[in-house]
């Protein structure tokens, strides 16, 4: 026992290792839960409403029951009784209004998408044809399309609630005793000092994850299995238990490979609830895979806000007040933490500069469209957009350069902690280390050279510099604040260390990767903490039957509070391992040092493996007296804060004055996400992230039309960017580690996405502002950037470019 | 039903389909070539690109009937002996992907773009994948990994071209 295994010499933590899950995925060993074939599966097809709003007043089945191979045809009527219903885990408030959202529509459907029915045969392609034989007969209503209007309640979308405000919910300094009154600060302002009013509009997004939902269950044996393709395979369980009767430990929720989230898939979704109860009828097992066309019009949507701001300032540009009032668009229904998106924006506002006052607050307003939910970043963006526009905007007002006017507000590296205006303690950071960095990188002052240059020759092809500086909370979330805010569930994380005896070690999280590497990344930090090497560590993630506690992955909390599990499991097993070491060393605890996964006696060259530990714990012959064979653990964390990753992000975006045309020069970001476990993984989630940000300051919008229809239905419509249309980023980082967990880590999911969509845009608008241009709408499309130019404005509305190019008055347009 | 026969990752298959069954889901479906996906309706994503005679294809855009006599390889049938295509480590190697969905169809271009043009620079590896939509990594990784491979297939084909400097990420 003495002959101790040679143990890496690398620390894992902060290496690029290769990731573990690829082997599978470049080869096609994928098990996506379209994948899934069991014996006499049946598969189901929807039959959706085609109108925004309207009662359903017959539905006639006969003709799709004749047909071939199908073995049955559900209306909403049919299941009314065991349907169950789709839950919202964030009521703002008591008061709060909130339309019963069921799986399938019984008698009113209110939004174009909602399932009326569904088929199900023995093939896809036969309940899909059997499902174009479901005659519905609606009676059409006036449905509610425009925030703005819905917010007047001029059309309701669900008559019965008697109005579409869903929830009012405010967040006032003053009030709090976290600063001043803002609407004080902001008189004062407009008599000596500078006031800069806005709105903004935040358009509506779609996740747009790459793998179409897909559902099996299956209902023989003893428990119900379902395989999803979610983020959130816990959740799952625990609310298709409360919400169907069906008892919970008689569910097992598996999320297979999972393509892709964004928080598209951190849902419970109608189609999931409508496979469970058609199985559950029917004895056999069913599958429900989504078209692209079904995933964009009836997956949740993201951001749709307008936003109207008042920022205030000294006139030597020292910021005072803040005021956001926002109106939110919620669609058809309150989704499952839908309600809460705009709040989680309530303490990012602010971001990082000092205020002496601020209020937020947003009103809910439900419409008749797709519902709308987290989308990657999930309120935080639309506040960091805010606050960055108006802070170039303020700039511009001043003549000041923006990363000076920033520098001049926001919080010193030596102020940390510091309590914000909104309340949040921030832990650490350091804007002056990020901005610096940032901008050697960018080359800034080469390209404000250009842009001058450019600027003084009127040169077609104009030159904008967009500055960025972001912060955002990640982490989510300490359970005692989710309480507070009226969250149905807490924020923290599970973790399981099995030490097998063949030195193997089995990780079970509760975190539910669907791309974000956990399996490599868990590895890493495993490996460091009980010195095994990075190959003997498997990580095991969501299978509610494998991994029964967790609360899945989403809100960039996997590495700050799993990953804190993780560490706490380990520890655990460490402490377990010590007393059996000791006594198969015979010597005292207290005399034994655990390091590199090996327990030595201080002072001799004697010591055991942890893998060898774990052996003879499993043959159990020779333990200490009232020891337990084993020494598996498990941990549960509750974070005790959140954490504050930020960055300073520089892009340089080119525009044809002539043409409106945007052409991205640059884009370099340094962001501080405390420690990083893999770089490499961290690379690829800033990459992409920035990318998703991009593309809504550029590309991307879902438009309905003015009857409620999605007209950006497809991929032909909704414009996701392809490789062709992008760049290579320049990304670098520095530390400042968190001090709330012992790894000091961040988060960084959502970070790239959080900050680069008003670097963008600022850049744009910076580039034509000597045009007298101060606002582009998003996104900058050409059209939209030509017209701010040439007209005033910031461009118009894309649904009003939309119809013309579709109605036959105005030909081929 | 019409009867088809071809070879697919080298395998000779021969079956009965409808004649509106798309390739795509005869692979999936019929041969459970599940490494190749589905991603779209409408032929814009690229998920489902699989060799048809060596060229690639969108397998949602071809009926299995017009494949009849045809040679298909998938993501399935790329490494040989175990010894994985240098596109595929091209792909590990550079993190060129996260969630996996777009891989096999970026994957099966990135060897058709290089086969037609062996050594392209960014441009042309960006225009070459334009028909393949991916939500997780910006590209960026991707682009790097075209031209890791790129360089390497070089090296192992002796090429005189020189392997272009790529370091991941």
């Amino acid at each position: 026992m003495t002959a101790v295994e040679a143990q890496p010499e690398t620390k894992e933590i902060g290496r690029d290792r290769r990731r573990k899950e690829d082997a599978r995925l470049i080869t096609g060993r994928t098990r996506w839960t379209d994948n899934i074939q069991l014996n006499g599966m049946l598969h189901m097809a929807m039959v959706r409403s085609p109108f925004a709003h309207a009662r359903i007043t017959s539905i006639d089945t006969d003709a799709a029951k004749a047909a071939p191979n199908v073995l049955a045809v559900l209306t909403g009527q049919d299941v009314a009784d065991d349907q169950g219903v789709m839950a919202t885990a964030w009521p703002l408030s008591a008061e709060q209004k909130s339309p019963t959202h069921l799986p399938m529509a019984v008698d009113h459907v209110a939004f174009a998408g909602e399932v009326v029915a569904l088929v199900i045969a023995r093939s896809a392609a036969e309940a899909r044809d059997a499902a174009d034989l479901v005659e519905v007969d609606y009676e059409e209503l006036p449905a509610a399309l425009d925030l703005k209007e819905a917010a007047e309640d001029k059309v309701l979308a669900h008559p019965d609630l008697g109005t579409n405000v869903s929830a009012v919910w405010v967040l006032d300094s003053g009030e709090a005793g976290t600063g001043g009154n803002v609407d004080e600060v902001i008189a004062q302002a407009r008599e000596d000092g500078i006031v800069i009013e806005r709105e903004y509009r935040q358009q509506r997004l779609i996740p747009a994850f790459m793998e179409p939902r897909s559902t099996v269950v299956d209902p023989t044996g003893e428990q119900i299995t379902m395989w999803t393709s979610s983020q959130i395979p816990h959740i799952t369980r625990f609310l298709l238990a409360a919400t169907t009767g069906t008892s919970e430990s008689k569910i097992r929720v598996i999320a297979p490979d999972v393509g892709g989230g964004f928080g598209g898939k951190l849902q419970t979704t109608p189609e999931e609830w409508l496979v469970f109860v058609a199985a559950k009828r029917l004895g056999k097992p069913v599958k429900y895979t989504e078209t692209r066309s079904e995933s964009l019009v009836a997956a949740h949507h993201g951001r749709d806000q307008w936003q109207r701001l008042t920022l205030a300032a000294t006139k030597d540009g020292r910021l005072t007040g803040l005021k956001v009032d926002l109106l939110a668009d919620m669609g058809a229904y309150i989704g499952l933490v839908g309600g809460g998106v705009p709040v989680l924006g309530a303490w990012m506002y602010n971001a990082i500069y000092k205020f002496d006052a601020y209020q937020f607050k947003t009103t809910n307003v439900i419409t008749n469209k797709a519902w709308v939910d987290a989308y990657r970043g999930a309120g935080r963006p639309e506040a960091t957009y805010a606050i960055e526009r108006l802070v170039d905007e303020l700039a511009a007002e001043l003549g000041m350069d923006p990363l000076e006017l920033r520098e001049k507000n926001w919080i010193k590296h030596e102020e940390f902690p510091f309590t914000t205006v909104a309340g949040m303690t921030y832990d650490s950071g350091n804007y002056e280390a990020a901005t610096a960095r940032a901008k050697e990188l960018f080359g800034y002052d080469e390209l404000r050279a250009e842009q001058r240059e450019r600027r003084e020759r009127n040169d077609t092809v104009q030159l904008g510099i967009g500055v960025s500086t972001f912060t955002e909370m990640c982490g989510l979330a300490p359970s005692r604040v989710l309480g507070q805010l009226n969250y149905g569930a807490g924020g923290w994380e599970h973790a399981t260390i099995r030490m097998l005896p063949t030195g193997k070690v089995e990780v079970l999280t509760g975190t539910s990767a669907h791309g974000q590497g956990h399996e490599t990344a868990w590895s890493q930090i495993v490996a460091d903490r009980l010195g095994v090497p990075f190959e003997d560590v498997e990580v095991l993630h969501g299978d509610t039957q494998i991994v029964p506690r967790g609360m899945d992955t989403y809100g960039s909390r996997s590495l700050v509070v799993g990953g804190e599990a993780l560490v706490l499991a380990a520890d655990k097993v460490v402490e377990k391992a010590k007393p059996i070491a000791a006594h198969l060393l015979e010597a005292s605890v207290d005399d034994l040092e655990f390091k590199d996964g090996r327990f030595g006696v201080r002072g001799t060259d004697q010591g055991i493996g942890i893998t060898e530990v774990a052996l003879a714990s499993f043959a159990a012959h020779n333990l200490p007296d009232g020891v337990e064979p084993g020494i598996d653990a498990e941990a549960t964390y509750d974070p005790v804060s959140f954490s504050f990753p930020h960055g300073t992000h520089l892009c340089a975006m080119e525009v044809d004055t002539e043409t409106g045309e945007t052409r991205m020069r640059k884009y370099t970001c340094v962001d501080d996400i405390g420690v990083i476990i893999n770089p490499l993984i961290v690379s690829g989630q800033v990459h992409g992230g920035l990318l998703q940000g991009i593309s809504q300051a550029l590309w991307e919008e879902a438009v309905y039309d003015d009857s409620g229809t999605l007209v950006s239905g497809t991929f032909t419509d909704y414009l996701l960017p392809t490789a062709a249309d992008t760049i290579s980023f320049d990304i670098d980082h520095t530390t400042s580690p968190s001090t709330t967990n012992t790894l000091g880590t961040k988060g960084v999911g959502e970070a790239g996405t959080i900050a680069s969509t008003p670097a963008v845009v600022n850049a744009v608008v910076d580039a034509i502002r000597h045009l007298g241009v101060n606002d582009v709408q998003m996104p900058c499309t050409p059209e939209r950037v030509w017209k701010a130019i040439n007209t005033a404005g910031s461009g118009g509305e894309t649904v009003d470019a939309a119809v013309p190019h579709l109605s036959t008055e105005e030909g081929q347009a | 039903m019409t009867r088809i026969n071809l070879t697919v990752d080298g395998m000779k298959v021969s079956d009965d389909v409808e004649p509106r069954m798309l390739l795509v889901q005869y692979l999936r479906e019929r041969l459970g070539k599940t490494g190749t996906v589905v991603g779209c309706d409408t032929s814009n994503c690229g998920a489902c690109t699989v060799h048809l005679d060596g060229e690639s294809v969108k397998s949602c855009n071809v009926l299995a009937v017009q494949a009849d006599g045809h040679d298909v390889t998938t993501i399935e049938g790329l490494a040989t002996n175990g010894q994985l295509h240098p596109v595929q480590e091209a792909f590990r190697e550079c993190h060129g992907l996260q969630c996996g969905y777009c891989t096999p169809g970026m994957i099966m271009q990135s060897i058709d773009l290089l086969n037609h043009n062996p050594h392209p620079n960014e441009q042309e590896i960006r225009e070459g994948l334009e028909g393949n939509l991916c939500r997780c990594t910006g590209y960026h990784n991707i682009v790097r990994a075209v031209q890791y491979a790129s360089g390497h297939l070089a090296a192992a084909a002796g090429s005189s071209g020189a392997p272009q400097e790529v370091t991941p990420a």
